[in-house]
């Protein structure tokens, strides 16, 4: 198990957001949560990468126990994530946008900067060919030196994981990759999502959309108010009356498109 | 290629006209104002590291060019210490002290960060000005000894304390650069542009917030430091609040978090301080809307709007013209 949530919880004043999640991620799989809005799925995610501490329960990843680490400390084990709104920064270009990432790998402090010491100019090096290599990946070495503004949302989306790669992680979070980007682009994200796993990484994400979900996920968990309601191969979820109930219980847009699975 | 030789004959014209300002200058007024403008700007480039670069608001930093300025005085005047070992001291301690006062107000985050630090600053003020058995309150600390010379090199006239200052000056712009240009400046800029999305690459934000601080602390100490042996006078007002503000405009007009801004912030509004001073107190009903313009239309300065154009007619050229492909990593400036 590359992922292991064990009886998490969260409670947000009188507001259960997360209620008793048990979730296991198998080591290059892709594992979708999925669910109707406000069902806890971005605060999964929140906890998981240590953005908020759980009220109870236990997160453990390849062994270790991060349940109470920092963010910054979750990344240098290989979990990775990307946000539903990019974050990026739009006045420097696509490269030096993605160079940072690798910063968690290397040391050079203000001592190395000031005097540019080898070590400083060899973590440069590295941390350059890292973020050259990650937008190989995501298919955007044309446009290293362009200004992230001058991008289009998809490219964005391309970045922030390209950024998130850098990291070199071992499982990746994906927050909505396919938020805001044409049916056309979403083939291309959905690619990019299956070529990430081919290369060995293990892949959680949250998505919307239905058709992508349901062709490139190895496992889905659904949760409803906080609550999982059901884990299982695509075709078992798609068939389960649970889940269906949930759908068709809150939202009317996507319980239509569960419905025309 | 030509681009950076320009750039490069840019640079060293403007450091030509530096070194050679004593001897064109028409009187030794203003070149007391341009010493007064380099160690201005050696403050201005500390608060640039921090509010520019990485991105929170202190308005502590003009307590710690207090503290510099105090710890100088008081370590020669009152315990005759040499004056370059007083020198060091006082960026040591400012070291210190802005670790400490680092340490506990970076808990807080935003606006409340800037309140605290604002309060801190206040109480350094009030220390000073209330403690008058050590740091002589309202009435300053005077006779305060100009540097010493080093060797064979004297400070005790006017241009020699302007090269002096100057070096220092050139110093501060140089480590600046090296530290901006290198990872460590890089994660700087990565937490100023979101602190959440550093931290999810692995970045301990408070960690190199802290130590932007210190950074900051220590030229606005080393700044202070000189401030007090070039006036030889010193007194409660330079911890004061109002001076704090009028070195954070001189970034803000000059660009914050880009390398020259700060020089040029400073150099401007000081001249034009000067030239303003028959209006006396009522020169701030031109400076408030100017302030208000740049913050409005131009948010990074004047640096910040000239780099906007340039980078606009780059692209323009760019597109119109052959695809040069200019590879390597874009200067973050």
């Amino acid at each position: 198990m590359a992922l292991k949530v064990e009886n998490l919880s969260k409670t947000f004043g009188g507001l259960q957001a997360v209620n008793q999640v048990d979730l296991e991620v198998k080591k290059g799989d892709i594992h979708a949560v999925i669910g109707p809005n406000g069902a806890g799925k971005s605060t999964f995610f929140n906890l998981i990468s240590g953005f908020h501490p759980p009220t109870s329960g236990k997160i453990t990843f390849n062994d270790h126990d991060i349940t109470k680490m920092p963010p910054n400390k979750i990344a240098k084990l290989g979990i990775a994530r990307t946000f539903q709104t990019t974050n990026l920064f739009e006045d420097a270009t696509v490269l030096d946008n993605v160079i940072i990432g690798n910063r968690l790998r290397t040391k050079s402090g203000l001592w190395d900067a000031i005097f540019r010491t080898k070590r400083e100019k060899r973590e440069e090096k590295e941390s350059l060919e890292k973020a050259y290599e990650a937008l190989d990946f995501v298919e955007l070495t044309e446009l290293a030196n362009e200004p992230i503004a001058n991008i289009s949302q998809e490219q964005k989306k391309r970045v922030a994981f390209a950024l998130a790669l850098a990291t070199d992680p071992e499982l990746v979070l994906l927050d909505e990759p396919a938020a805001g980007v044409n049916p056309d682009e979403t083939e291309g994200i959905s690619a990019l999502i299956q070529k990430m796993a081919d290369s060995g990484l293990t892949v959680c994400l949250i998505e919307h959309k239905m058709s992508m979900i349901m062709s490139l996920a190895d496992r889905i968990m659904v949760l409803n108010q906080g609550k999982r309601i059901a884990e299982g191969t695509p075709d078992e979820i798609k068939n389960n009356p649970v889940v269906i109930e949930a759908y068709l219980g809150s939202d009317e847009d996507e319980s239509a498109e569960v419905t025309n699975l | 290629m030509a681009k950076l030789l320009s750039k490069r004959n840019g640079l060293i014209f403007v450091l030509v006209v530096a070194l050679i300002m004593p001897f064109i200058v028409p009187n030794d007024y203003i070149l007391h104002v341009l010493a007064l403008v380099c160690i201005w700007s050696i403050s201005v480039y500390g608060i640039n590291i921090f509010t520019g670069y990485t991105g929170n608001l202190s308005l502590a930093h003009i307590g710690f060019f207090a503290i510099g300025a105090y710890t100088l005085g008081l370590l020669t005047v009152k315990a005759g210490w040499n004056f370059w070992l007083a020198f060091l001291a006082a960026g040591v301690l400012s070291i210190i002290l802005g670790f400490l006062v680092g340490l506990i107000s970076l808990r807080t985050n935003g606006h409340f960060f800037a309140i605290y630090t604002m309060c801190v600053g206040y109480i350094i003020y009030l220390i000073i000005d209330k403690w008058d058995s050590l740091t002589g309150g309202v009435r300053g600390l005077i006779g305060i000894p100009g540097p010493a010379s080093i060797g064979p090199i004297t400070f005790e006239s006017l241009t020699s304390q302007y090269y002096l200052l100057l070096f220092f000056l050139i110093l501060t712009i140089f480590i600046t650069k090296r530290i901006v240009h290198s990872l460590l400046g890089r994660t700087f800029i990565a937490i100023r542009n979101s602190e959440e999305l550093a931290q999810t690459i692995g970045i301990s934000t408070k960690k190199n917030q802290l130590l932007a601080f210190v950074i900051s602390c220590f030229f606005a100490a080393i700044a202070g430091a000189l401030y007090a042996s070039f006036v030889r006078f010193i007194g409660p007002e330079i911890g004061g609040i109002f001076l704090g503000f009028e070195m954070l405009i001189y970034l803000v007009i000059g660009g914050l978090g880009t390398l020259s801004g700060p020089i040029i912030g400073t150099l401007l509004i000081v001249f034009l301080t000067q030239s303003l001073q028959f209006m006396q107190e009522y020169k701030m009903l031109l400076f408030g809307p100017i302030l208000l313009i740049i913050v409005i239309f131009y948010p990074n300065g004047i640096v910040g709007a000239i780099e906007g154009i340039k980078r606009k007619t780059r692209q323009k050229r760019k597109k119109s013209g052959p695809n040069k492909g200019y590879s390597g990593i874009e200067e973050v400036s």
